[in-house]
């Protein structure tokens, strides 16, 4: 099992896509393996969407490998593809066509099952059911975007590459899709590459993730992993803030501290680093209420791209 | 590869673009069959004004073949703007509605792709003169009556009522061959751009070209109207010479096939290299 779960569905090597003068994707490598969440993040113009479009075939590598269940994707293409579900950038459809003969008409061509029931079913999981007859062209960005999640479903895909897959989409919207895309990978072993602008999203729902950066990797690794190579920021309320910034000017965790508040003190520490400071002051008489960790993937996102700027 | 074809011609005919083509001409003929009924008369009178003297007419000359061998010459010119409708819509259109990122990335060449959306504009194509054919010979049969079909080209020729319909049949397929050259030429165009305006308009500024080239009768112009497929659209007309000139016929159907083999070729070239980027 644990094999299986190391398989590696999307093999990435040196690639690169030259746009003329500008290189859009520059050397980059990635690895996506079996029931993956993957993070696929980065800045605008990072070279995500022509990440995704090479790994869709809707354009050609200046130069580089990719590889998805460990085939040839220029090689062996359709017979990938077969495996692939996909929603590049914004879902467009025929508009003059029902949802329902959007996902028949797509199904067809992928040779799939396209059967009332097969396609009632889609429509039902992305909660489009309803508007099974209407034109596409009445839906809103949020139906539209479901209905790009059916056709990437369709054909019960094992590798799902979802670009920016949440946009337009009301909070409601958006925690559903999240509750799919953690269903599809842990109770139908789906592999999923997401790529979203939503930095938390990623966060809340990928095991492991990539950060882009001028069409080249940052850094990649679980979630977890990367969430810990950084610090936290920590808010400590207190009730005694000029006593607290006396005592603290003269201790080293001045050098801590990010900003104060009316009855608050930001501190950046690393996790093992907050019970001797809550203990420290305690102990010096200033009362602490509450104690607010803070660590995101975001912070770390801005962190780094800073940090490539 | 059918329901490929199949899928693009049920897209094609939900377009009302489409139907711009086939309201033309059911418009526009049975316009032009009204006008001859009434003002026909005088027409043919035109039409045979230098053999009134040396000839005597008798019978239903204004008939129906007459009135759709006219439709016909005239209509050839003009059916292009339609045909162009259509065929620069069918690589562009995928592109300005965004819809190509759904069909690329399906487990289809792009080969079986392009070809199923060629495939479905030839049958618009062919189907379009089909409704030319019904709308101008059948209407015109109903309502003119049959009889024989004078033509009039350096010689006056009059063809027997029983030599006329084969002749007809022939003139639509090959009016059709012709289309399907317009037909490619602006699919070639769609597969160049990402909004389905130019290639309409550009198919149609290359004929306009074309056609005024090789209508021009000075010497330069007659050296290249060789290699103008324009110059080859109007083999239809061959078929009502006594004799026909098959070797002309045969010749000018496989410069026409040519240019659709060829056209076909090169947008299929560019498709298969080209980056997705809408």
């Amino acid at each position: 099992m644990k094999e299986l779960r190391m398989q590696k569905v999307i093999e990435v090597q040196n690639l690169t896509k030259k746009f003329k003068d500008l290189t859009a994707v520059n050397d980059l490598a990635l690895n996506v393996y079996r029931g993956d969440i993957f993070g696929f993040l980065g800045p605008n113009g990072a070279g995500k969407s022509t990440t995704i479009r090479m790994l869709t075939t809707l354009i050609n590598p200046t130069s580089g490998t990719i590889k998805i269940f460990d085939k040839p994707l220029k090689q062996k293409r359709n017979e990938i593809l077969r495996k692939v579900g996909a929603i590049v950038e914004k879902p467009d459809f025929y508009g003059y066509l029902s949802a329902y003969k959007n996902l028949e008409i797509l199904g067809q061509i992928s040779g799939c099952d396209t059967s009332n029931k097969r396609i009632m079913e889609i429509l039902e999981t992305v909660g489009l059911e309803k508007r099974a007859k209407s034109k596409v062209k009445t839906f809103s960005h949020g139906m539209k975007q479901r209905l790009g999640l059916g056709q990437a479903l369709l054909h019960d895909p094992d590798l799902i590459i979802l670009d920016e897959p949440t946009t337009g989409l009301d909070p409601q919207g958006m925690k559903e899709i999240r509750e799919l895309i953690i269903h599809l990978a842990k109770e139908k072993q789906k592999t999923i590459f997401l790529s979203s602008h939503i930095l938390a999203e990623v966060e809340l729902v990928a095991n492991r993730m990539i950060i882009i950066n001028k069409g080249t990797t940052v850094v990649e690794g679980t979630v977890q992993d990367l969430l810990n190579a950084t610090n936290l920021k920590v808010t400590f309320e207190i009730d005694e803030i000029e006593s607290a910034k006396n005592l603290l000017a003269e201790t080293q965790w001045q050098k801590k501290i990010e900003s104060f508040g009316d009855y608050q003190i930001l501190f950046l520490l690393e996790k093992e680093e907050i019970a001797p400071l809550n203990k420290y002051l305690v102990e010096k008489g200033i009362g602490v209420h509450s104690i607010v960790p803070k660590r995101s993937l975001e912070e770390y996102f801005l962190h780094l791209i800073e940090k490539e700027a | 590869m059918y329901t490929l074809v199949k899928s693009d011609l049920y897209k094609i005919f939900r377009k009302w673009r489409t139907y711009i083509g086939f309201a033309a001409i059911g418009v526009l003929v049975p316009v032009i069959q009204t006008a001859m009924y009434f003002q026909g008369a005088h027409f043919l009178e035109f039409m045979t004004r230098s053999f009134r003297d040396s000839f005597v007419f008798v019978g239903n000359l204004l008939n129906g073949y007459l009135i759709a061998y006219f439709i016909l010459g005239s209509l050839t010119i003009h059916i292009p703007f339609l045909i162009a409708l259509v065929a620069g819509d069918l690589l562009a259109g995928e592109a300005t509605a965004g819809t190509y990122r759904m069909l690329i990335t399906r487990p289809v060449s792009r080969l079986k792709l392009v070809s199923a959306k060629f495939i479905a504009g030839l049958i618009y194509t062919n189907l379009l003169v089909l409704w030319l054919a019904i709308i101008s010979l059948g209407l015109g049969l109903i309502i003119f009556g049959v009889g024989e079909l004078i033509v009039i080209k350096d010689v006056i020729i009059i063809f027997a009522q029983n030599d006329i319909l084969w002749r007809f049949m022939f003139a639509y397929a090959f009016a059709a061959l012709s289309m399907s050259v317009v037909m490619a030429l602006g699919f070639l165009f769609s597969s160049l751009v990402e909004n389905a305006i130019g290639p309409i308009v550009t198919t149609m500024t290359v004929i306009i070209i074309f056609t005024i080239f090789s209508a021009i009768n000075i010497d330069f112009f007659r050296m290249i109207k060789p290699y103008l497929f324009t110059n080859y659209m109007s083999t239809w007309r061959l078929i009502f010479d006594d004799p026909i000139d098959y070797n002309e016929i045969i010749k000018n159907c496989l410069v026409l096939t040519g240019h659709i083999i060829g056209f076909f070729g090169i947008a299929l070239f560019i498709f298969k290299r080209k980056d997705i980027l809408t």
